[in-house]
């Protein structure tokens, strides 16, 4: 099948004319750049911190049968193949005769849309002279969606929460107010979810209007050239690069700590002529907590940790996916099926990159970064008045959600990113805006000294954070974090990052997942964790070390123990930090 | 403004760039203008030497001149090389790390090996104290003096010049801030302070610090610059007043400037937007799209009703291909502009997809573009503009380079021709094709977010390279009317003299709709303004002073909010009918629909007192006084026809007031060269400006 493809595109490109190809080209620019837009109209517009502050979302625009022709780059790659393959299931769903001008359609199931009911997905028809010609599509992190809330703690998907199956949410411009009603009876913050979701028809809106205009422009009457010059442009690029590779196959494996039980991923990586097979046969079953993962969050993860190694520059859409092929077998975790609880399915989804980066480092040495913390360290914190006393009259309940990272894995030739998503792409939401979302106190977010892993690169740091509710406040918070158990691990020599800690103030343990309750007054600090080393920390650059240790990156032990930096070298920089002497 | 319009007043405007300083002189009306090569480490010194050669020209005395506007980029240029001072940051226990976390995400998604920006001030240089206040603006726990005084002591030994104060939530309540301050010229006089409190009252910390980490690291530089510039201006008998263009837009004295040099980042492109601004009031031009396109970038601006579009935040010092979020944010009033890697400079290649791609990569002047000789290896926009016949090779420059089309020819096969099977002229048309998408893509993208159509849009260009893109440019955005104004080569330096002196001042204070305070509004309003007017009153005692009243909205729990301008009676009396109506209005003309049902929210308050915009004489539309002479013709290739043109080639200098010239053709000067596309015709206006309008067909 491959070669037939690439025959075509050879001889497709020879009948195009250069002229067209010009044409084409700022077309199909102009795709990417509308996409864009239509991503940004949504973050303006809309209302939960983890869309307008932290950028979970994306968008992307389609051609007739449900293929992606273009997807705006976002914060989110674990939505990639899954938004890649929605609006099919939508087509499917809502029946081609169906489908009218003005329609707006909506979902959030988790095998269907995005992975777990907190992603709303709205698909919207386009139409150009009455004629549908393709559809634009967008996906966005809710901030509750009713059920037991973010957290892994349910049985099954039932008590995740509202499940909105494919369906109309406006026809011919009509909004659906019914589901409205639904959806605003059902969650937490009825004023939120319902804007967000009126966000996400308004920026599919948005990116319409602007194809209507390029169409207009180069005056075309359907997508269907352009979607054939992306996809054979996308396709050969791809599989060049995999060509290019050594035709070879290696396993990997990573365990992690799961909820109750440690949870082993393992990988067979294939790299053909042209395509790249991951399977992840052996891995473990499914879970009974809400850490399970549907099969597209986890080609999407899979997908993203191989394109950022193999073929970074080539755009997404369906041609430049399609070579590489992940599978799991199915009715397990990281291909579980309804009604399996998905909730949390991005702490195991998050962590596939590395597994599959472990097999790969044995194909490609030097190409692929050391672990890092990989699963974002996301809270949630279910704020409410004081029930063990009176409270006060202004105290109130509230959800927040907040989004943080720790650090990913030093890299062959460089140091990890302290407190950066690695895979995720998400930002976190300022502390400034996220304590206006509610009577919580975040009183400490900053680097954690010594959490990156020890190397000749060393891992990026994690990160403290504490948080409390003001005075008259109890919450149940939400901890969704892995790597208690299973720190990074180091590649080529470098050390292992530091492992996750959660604990309250006075020190005693608290659980990587599940609600807990804090009382009035209660606080949880939090010690997220850092990346793995790269190489031997014995050949680090002498003046990286001197100056990690003078921006307390390292403490003095670590400079020493992991290092060898002398103490007269350790008294000499004290001195120099002192008086303000440069260090670097 | 005071005797600006007099028939003797003689005022210079100076813009210090990345590689000539221009220096211009208005005398009665008359412009003199030169361009000196930047001296980065006095650049004082340039400022004299075109002082002098520009007087010489104008013949007047330095003494004669009233008036001097300046605008620079070393603000943006120590930013950028982190050539500031000993700098120290004080914030809140627990957040020591804001500035290098940033927004904790990569700005680039696919690539492996990125690397993320160093923040101005490494980790040693920034310190803690132990206070917080809450997001309702209260003192959740107090500062203890004690601690401050010995910090201060801690940084005094240190010998730090200059200190930034950034505490949370201090946008709401700056007493901790201000306490810091007091210990601090208390135990050390000697260093500078500067309050993010005061620099950039906004919420979202990150953006907040890293401003007032910029203004405290350039302080010392630029307050030292400043002094010596006032020094030497004076020594050659000026005894004018200096004044500076800010970010914004407008002018503030010397003394406000060295307090708050951050304000000064990117002065000259809002130079250049001010300079179109006033090109729009003399055509009466609601509408317009600036267009600057220089060596290395480009830059686009809204001006609607002859006001360039202002923000709130801009990224300053991008360090990864232009990319957004590779630089740092600076919140402070600035000229909305949208700066693109596409100047005449900016290199082509050919990536794994075939596409070509051009820039943010530039050839710089030293090697050039191919075509220079100057053994430039990959081809550059100008190299393409020279194979399709839109550059003049012996008349380039006004003859003083001899530009070598075999050279671009070869550039063009070689690292584009060969790997894309095409000739020179073809690959030259797929590299201007994609570098004129790019900016019009930037365009678009900036329209759109601001909820503008550039349909009935006209296009101001001006920078050595646009007016040679500005003609395809309109014909990809749908603009059917382009100006091509006299002095676009020094347009910044001339816009300075255009700007009015302003100042915004802004304060962040939530209030809901549902809970709209009358009286709490007009107070507030009321000190804002009384604030902003001391700014401008200190630049002119006796000027007019005109205050503008903006308030930034949002439905409650969205977070980025809009803004919604209000006349100076709404801002008296405000209702919460009128304010309701005003921000519904704007919201739907910029997303389409309203969200029934939810309140709405006010977050952030700006009054901006300025003297009126200058009073410009309207140009009389010319009626068509027949063909300008053709001097000779040569082929143009037409990228909207896909093929080389007969171009007529006609000389600006010889253009009669009404004269027209049908596109096909390249209008020439010695700076730049006007590129009329088959589709455009243009005519001569009365005040030398170059009309573009659509043909009809």
């Amino acid at each position: 099948m491959m070669n037939s493809v690439k025959q075509n595109s050879i001889t497709k490109q020879k009948s195009t004319s250069k002229r067209d190809t010009v044409a084409m080209q700022v077309m199909w620019n102009r795709m990417i750049s509308v996409v864009e837009e239509q991503a940004q109209a949504l973050i303006r517009t809309a209302f939960s911190t983890s869309v307008r502050e932290a950028g979970d979302l994306s968008a992307g625009v389609y051609d007739i049968d449900g293929l992606m022709l273009a997807q705006a780059v976002t914060g989110t790659p674990g939505h990639v193949n899954a938004m890649a393959a929605a609006v099919a299931h939508f087509i499917r769903r809502i029946g081609r005769d169906n489908i009218f001008e003005g329609d707006v359609y909506i979902t959030n199931d988790p095998w269907e849309g995005t992975g777990h009911l907190h992603d709303i997905t709205v698909v919207s028809p386009s139409f150009h002279q009455s004629k549908l010609i393709g559809f634009f599509a967008c996906t966005a992190h809710v901030v509750d969606i009713g059920g037991r809330g973010f957290t892994a703690d349910a049985a099954s998907i039932y008590e995740e929460g509202l499940y909105i199956p494919i369906m109309k949410m406006a026809e011919r411009g009509e909004i659906n107010k019914t589901l409205m009603h639904i959806v605003r009876g059902n969650v937490r913050e009825p004023d939120q979810v319902v804007g967000d979701i009126h966000a996400l028809a308004t920026c599919n809106e948005i990116g319409h209007l602007r194809l209507i205009e390029m169409m207009q422009e180069f005056n075309l009457n359907g997508l269907h050239d352009i979607a054939e010059f992306i996809f054979e442009n996308s396709r050969i690029a791809t599989i060049e690069k995999i060509a290019a590779l050594p035709n070879k196959s290696a396993t990997g494996e990573m365990t992690i700590d799961g909820y109750h039980t440690p949870i082993e991923l393992k990988v067979s990586l294939a790299i053909n002529d042209e395509f790249v097979h991951c399977d992840f046969t052996g891995s473990s079953g499914v879970d009974k907590m809400g850490i399970n993962v549907p099969l597209v969050y986890t080609q999407a993860y899979s997908c993203y940790a191989l394109k950022c190694a193999i073929a970074p520059e080539v755009p997404n859409n369906a041609a430049s996916l399609a070579p590489f092929v992940i599978t799991a077998p199915v009715n397990t975790l990281l291909n579980a099926l309804h009604p399996a609880p998905v909730a949390l399915r991005h702490v195991v989804g998050q962590m596939l990159p590395d597994v599959v980066y472990n097999a790969l480092d044995k194909i490609l040495p030097d190409t692929v970064p050391a672990e890092g913390a990989s699963t974002l360290c996301n809270f949630q914190v279910s704020l409410r008045p004081r029930t063990d006393a009176a409270a006060p009259e202004h105290a109130l309940r509230a959800e927040v959600l907040t989004f943080n990272s720790g650090g990913s894995g030093a890299r062959p030739t460089l140091d990890g990113m302290s407190a950066t998503a690695f895979p995720s792409g998400v930002m976190t939401m300022p502390v400034e805006a996220t304590e206006h979302t509610g009577p919580i106190i975040i009183w400490r977010k900053e680097l954690r000294p010594d959490s990156g892993g020890a190397g000749k690169y060393r891992g990026g740091l994690g990160q403290f954070m504490e948080v409390g509710a003001t005075d008259g406040h109890e919450f149940d918070f939400s901890a969704m974090f892995d790597r208690v158990d299973h720190p990074a691990r180091g590649r080529q020599g470098g050390h292992d990052g530091a492992p996750t800690i959660i604990a309250r103030e006075d020190g005693s343990m608290m659980q990587g997942k599940g609600k807990q309750f804090v009382p009035n007054g209660g606080r949880v600090k939090l010690e997220f964790s850092g990346g793995a080393g790269y190489g031997e920390p014995s050949e680090r650059d002498p003046e990286l070390v001197k100056r990690d240790f003078a921006r307390g990156y390292i403490s003095a032990e670590v400079a020493k123990r992991d290092y060898g930096l002398s103490d007269t070298e350790i008294e000499s920089i004290n001195r120099a930090l002192l008086n303000g002497t440069s260090i670097q | 403004m005071t005797d600006f319009d007099s028939i003797d007043s003689v005022r210079m405007g100076v813009d210090i760039g990345g590689t000539f300083t221009d220096v211009v002189i208005e005398k009665a009306g008359e412009l003199f203008s030169t361009k000196v090569l930047t001296t980065y480490i006095a650049p004082e010194n340039a400022i004299i030497d075109g002082m002098l050669q520009v007087c010489a020209k104008a013949g007047v005395s330095a003494a004669e001149i009233g008036q001097i506007i300046h605008g620079t980029t070393l603000a943006t240029n120590a930013l950028i090389e982190r050539s500031g001072a000993k700098t120290a940051l004080i914030t809140t226990q627990g957040f020591r790390d804001v500035i290098e976390m940033r927004t904790e995400s990569r700005f680039e998604q696919y690539d492996l090996n990125l690397r993320l920006p160093e923040p101005l001030l490494p980790r040693q240089q920034r310190y803690t104290v132990n206070e917080r206040i809450n997001a309702q603006g209260q003192v959740y726990q107090a500062l203890d003096r004690n601690d401050v005084e010995s910090l201060a002591r801690q940084i005094k030994t240190a010998g730090y010049q200059s200190v930034a104060v950034g505490l949370l939530h201090s946008y709401l309540n700056d007493s901790h801030e201000k306490m810091v301050r007091d210990v601090l010229a208390e135990i050390a006089p000697e260093i500078m302070v500067s309050l993010s409190s005061e620099v950039s009252p906004q919420m979202r910390e990150y953006e907040r610090f890293n401003t007032v980490v910029a203004n405290a690291y350039i302080k010392p530089l630029m307050k030292s610059y400043l002094g010596r510039l006032e020094g030497r201006l004076a020594e050659q008998g000026v005894t004018c007043n200096v004044f500076l263009m800010h970010s914004g837009g407008g002018i503030i004295s010397i003394e406000s400037a060295a307090e708050f040099p951050v304000r000064l980042v990117e002065s000259g492109p809002a130079g250049g937007a001010v300079f179109a601004a006033t090109i729009a009031a003399r055509y009466g031009l609601d509408k317009v799209l600036s267009f600057d396109m220089g060596g290395t970038t480009a830059k686009i601006c809204l001006i609607n009703n002859q006001t360039p579009k202002t923000s709130r935040v801009f990224e300053v010092a991008r360090t990864y291909r232009f990319k957004k979020g590779s630089g740092m944010p600076i919140s402070i009033p600035v000229i909305d502009m949208v700066e693109i890697g596409a100047g005449g400079g900016s290199l082509a290649h050919v990536d794994s997809m075939r596409q070509i791609r051009v820039g943010p990569e530039s050839a710089g002047s030293e090697p050039g573009p191919a075509c220079y000789g100057q053994g430039g290896k990959r081809p550059a926009v100008t190299d393409a503009d020279l194979v399709l016949g839109k550059l003049d090779p012996n008349n380039f420059a006004g003859g003083s380079i001899t530009l070598k089309t075999s050279a671009s020819e070869k550039v063009l096969v070689d690292e584009l021709g060969t790997k894309l099977n095409m000739d020179a002229q073809m690959a030259a048309y797929g590299l201007v094709e994609v570098v004129d998408e790019n900016m019009a893509n930037a365009a678009r993208v900036h329209a759109v977010e601001n909820g503008q159509d550039l349909a009935d849009y006209t296009m101001i260009a001006f920078g050595g390279a646009a007016p040679l893109h500005a003609g395809r440019l309109c014909e990809k955005l749908g603009v059917d009317r382009l100006l091509v104004p006299q002095g676009a080569g020094v347009g910044s330096a001339i816009g300075f003299l255009r700007a009015p002196f302003s100042f915004e001042a802004n304060r962040s204070v939530f209030m809901k709709l549902s809970d709209f305070a009358p009286a709490v509004i007009s107070e507030l309003l009321s000190e804002l303004e009384h604030e902003a007017r001391g700014f401008v009153k200190r630049c002119d005692e006796t000027a007019e002073i005109l205050s503008e009243f903006k308030v930034y909205m949002r439905y409650s729990g969205q977070g980025w909010e809009i803004p919604v301008m209000l006349n100076a009676d709404q801002a008296k009396n405000p209702t919460m009918k009128v304010f309701k109506q005003l921000f519904e209005d704007d919201y739907r003309s910029l997303f389409g629909r309203v969200v029934d049902g939810m309140d709405i929210e006010i977050t952030v308050w700006a009054v901006n007192a300025t003297t009126p915009s200058l009073i410009v004489d309207r140009a009389e539309e010319l009626s068509n006084a027949g063909e300008a002479a053709i001097d000779s013709h040569r082929s143009i290739f037409d990228p909207a026809l896909g093929q080389a043109q007969h171009a007529a080639v006609v000389l600006r200098n010889g253009m009669q007031c009404g004269q027209t010239v049908n596109g096909p053709a390249a209008i020439t000067e010695d700076e730049t060269t006007v590129i009329l596309p088959t589709s455009r015709k243009a005519i001569m206006q009365i005040d030398g400006c170059i009309d573009v309008r659509v043909r009809a067909s």
